[in-house]
């Protein structure tokens, strides 16, 4: 390859995969933050109650129905997952919805600050990691798992199976988002409201329904988002989805807050940059990497990659 | 137990209840007066203990295979002893710098744009901080920790009893930074912070530099937050990148203060022991009750249960309680507005 020469070209592969994941999460919150201008501290614990409701289907509840597997085809995981996948979706939409007509509906009726639904949304995630501790333990879990030949490309490139599957189910998805955002009348409604949230209002669009989807989209998007974390990593953990919430700030900030494409755009650049910064510094600095990216960003471009710059 | 032992166990505990309370005073000067959003305390914690410590541990003994390279032994420095081991107060002064650093670095890049980039930057903070701690050992021996952090006068008093010694230290430095605070609060100074919080933009056009009252917000509650670092160093006197995990070095001192209400000094004090209590206490419960998971969750419902209903916390801010006394005689409201 003529670019980047000394860039080991695994470990953009690797960035790639870990980036669709960044990405499923970052899209959701972004959306979030955009219509309901509410940087959602629960996102990344969100994606962790996805993986532990997928966990619990797969493990608990499959099991007496006599659905049990790992190793399906290429992949170390089996058919269960694939089940669990949209059931746990709907959960934790559900459960989004369900939180803002609790939580943050009232708030923002009482016209609460921008401040304060974080801080709402911080004892959310709080509480969600509580829960999950106090029903999972905080030990690590996996979903049950054989394990597979990794596939080996030309340039010393080795993509694990499990990679490619999350990488095409994350293009699906959002490849989904796109046609909803673009050709649905909610989607224009969404995109609407993100925009100019009083002008929506008056052109009567129903805000009611677009905070229900723009939940229901964020929240399904974090369980998946959550379930590959957990297909990738091999392994789950209460604190799995905090540990998740720089590089998904990052991605979003570096996209432009509210702008999905962005977030799209910015969770490959954060999940590449993540992955390929191993080849110089320790592993284990990657989200001090994430980090370093969101500050470089708002310096540079405070608007986001894509935004005007001040 | 006998009543000794209560009352040693009561005096640990009003330790580090107080130490908790400088924390959240220091939160306080972030989120009650200003609404600058830290969800990095963490950070600023660690970074105040670890320097202090650093400062005045001795240096590495390879023979306990220590491989951290710097123990500025401050302690066994003659020039700072002076009988009343003054090393100290040159380390709590450097944890506040180190902080107050840091807090300007961060502040200047984040604090002129979009105030929520600044709480996901402290997020940043606190992590990069854990994460080099964590893998440098060479600065502060990595997960191992630092064991040998000196006590302050520990050779007037017999090690059993030194608590009792401790409790006055912090609580004279407490109340030192609780008139600071109060009086920077009731200022000039002050009252654009709470300005700016309640109407940035109005604040703008009376003619406030915003982001510098920002920054400068941000700055002091980092290095008080450095302070409480420190005192917690030399009262616990082991470190290691373990003891800051985000539960008690962040949301625990998010919960004091909302408990005793934003805003309010005597609130953010009141509210630190009252958390602690239940923390400390809960932990005699059977069953569930201690269990640290639930006990997770409770606080994440706390301070969302406070959001919603009383965002004042117990206390409120000052400003609440006078609005509702009685209007005086001229029949016009004292409070204007609001």
């Amino acid at each position: 390859m003529g670019f980047l020469p000394f860039v080991k070209l695994g470990l953009v592969a690797n960035g790639i995969i870990f980036g669709s994941v960044i990405a499923l999460g970052a899209i959701g919150l972004t959306l979030v933050y955009g219509i309901l201008k509410l940087g959602n501290f629960a996102h990344g614990d969100y994606m962790a109650f996805g993986a532990y409701v997928a966990f619990y289907i797969v493990d608990g509840l499959l099991p007496r129905a006599g659905i049990e597997g790992a190793g399906l085809g290429p992949f170390t995981f089996g058919f269960p997952v694939l089940i669990a996948l949209p059931l746990s979706a709907i959960v934790v939409a559900l459960g989004a919805i369900a939180l803002d007509l609790l939580i943050y509906r009232r708030l923002r009726q009482r016209g609460a600050s921008t401040a304060i639904l974080m801080m709402a949304s911080l004892g959310v995630a709080i509480a969600i990691r509580g829960l999950v501790q106090l029903i999972w333990s905080g030990d690590t879990q996996h979903y049950p798992r054989e394990s597979r030949q990794v596939y080996h490309l030309p340039m010393d490139v080795r993509i694990p199976p499990d990679g490619l599957f999350v990488a095409i189910v994350a293009v699906i998805l959002v490849a989904g988002v796109y046609m909803l955002l673009t050709y649905t009348k909610i989607g224009k409604a969404m995109r609407a409201t993100s925009d100019n949230p009083s002008l929506a209002l008056v052109t009567g669009i129903n805000t009611k329904h677009v905070v229900w989807w723009t939940w229901g989209i964020g929240g399904a998007l974090a369980a998946i988002a959550g379930v590959l974390l957990a297909v990738v990593q091999a392994q789950l953990l209460p604190i799995m989805g905090w540990k998740f919430l720089i590089p998904l700030f990052a991605a979003v900030i570096l996209g432009g807050i509210g702008n999905p494409y962005g977030a799209l755009i910015g969770a490959l650049v954060v999940g590449v940059s993540m992955e390929v910064s191993t080849q110089w510094i320790n592993p284990s600095y990657k989200p001090a990497v994430a980090f370093a990216i969101m500050i470089g960003v708002l310096l540079a471009r405070p608007h986001g990659i894509f935004g005007d710059s001040q | 137990m006998d009543i000794g032992g209560v009352i040693d166990y009561l005096v640990g505990f009003a330790i580090m209840a107080m130490i908790y309370a400088i924390f959240t005073l220091g939160l306080n000067v972030h989120w009650g007066f200003t609404g600058l959003f830290n969800i990095g305390i963490a950070g600023f914690f660690a970074l105040g203990a670890y320097t202090a410590a650093l400062l005045t541990s001795p240096p590495p003994d390879p023979e306990q295979f220590e491989d951290f390279v710097f123990g500025g032994n401050l302690a066994h420095h003659d020039v700072l002893a002076w009988g009343i081991d003054a090393w100290f107060f040159l380390g709590i002064a450097a944890a506040a710098a180190v902080c107050g650093l840091v807090a300007l670095i961060i502040g200047s890049i984040t604090l002129r744009l979009n105030d929520d980039y600044l709480s996901i930057a402290t997020l940043g903070i606190a992590e990069s901080v854990r994460l080099f701690f964590l893998n440098e050992k060479w600065a502060a021996n990595g997960s191992k920790g630092l064991y040998r952090i000196p006590k302050f006068l520990g050779d007037l008093i017999p090690a059993e009893n030194y608590d009792y010694l401790y409790i006055v230290v912090v609580l004279i430095v407490l109340l030192i930074l609780f008139v600071a605070v109060q009086r920077a609060a009731r200022s000039p100074w002050g009252r654009v912070l709470r300005a700016i919080r309640e109407d940035e933009v109005t604040t703008a056009a009376s003619g406030k530099n915003v982001s510098h009252f920002k920054l400068q917000s941000f700055v002091f509650g980092a290095m008080i937050m450095g302070v409480g670092g420190a005192l917690f160093a030399h009262h616990v006197r082991f470190l290691s990148p373990l003891t800051f995990d985000p539960l008690l070095a962040t949301f625990v001192i998010w919960a004091m203060l909302m408990v005793g209400g934003s805003g309010n000094n005597l609130g953010a004090v009141l509210g630190a022991f009252v958390v602690w209590g239940v923390w400390a206490g809960t932990q005699f419960l059977p069953g569930v009750f201690s269990d640290p998971s639930f006990r997770l969750l409770m606080i994440g419902v706390l301070i969302v249960t406070i959001m919603l209903l009383r965002p004042g916390g117990l206390l409120g801010e000052w400003r609440r309680i006078v609005a509702r006394r009685p209007a005086p005689a001229a029949g016009r409201d004292a409070t204007g507005a609001d």
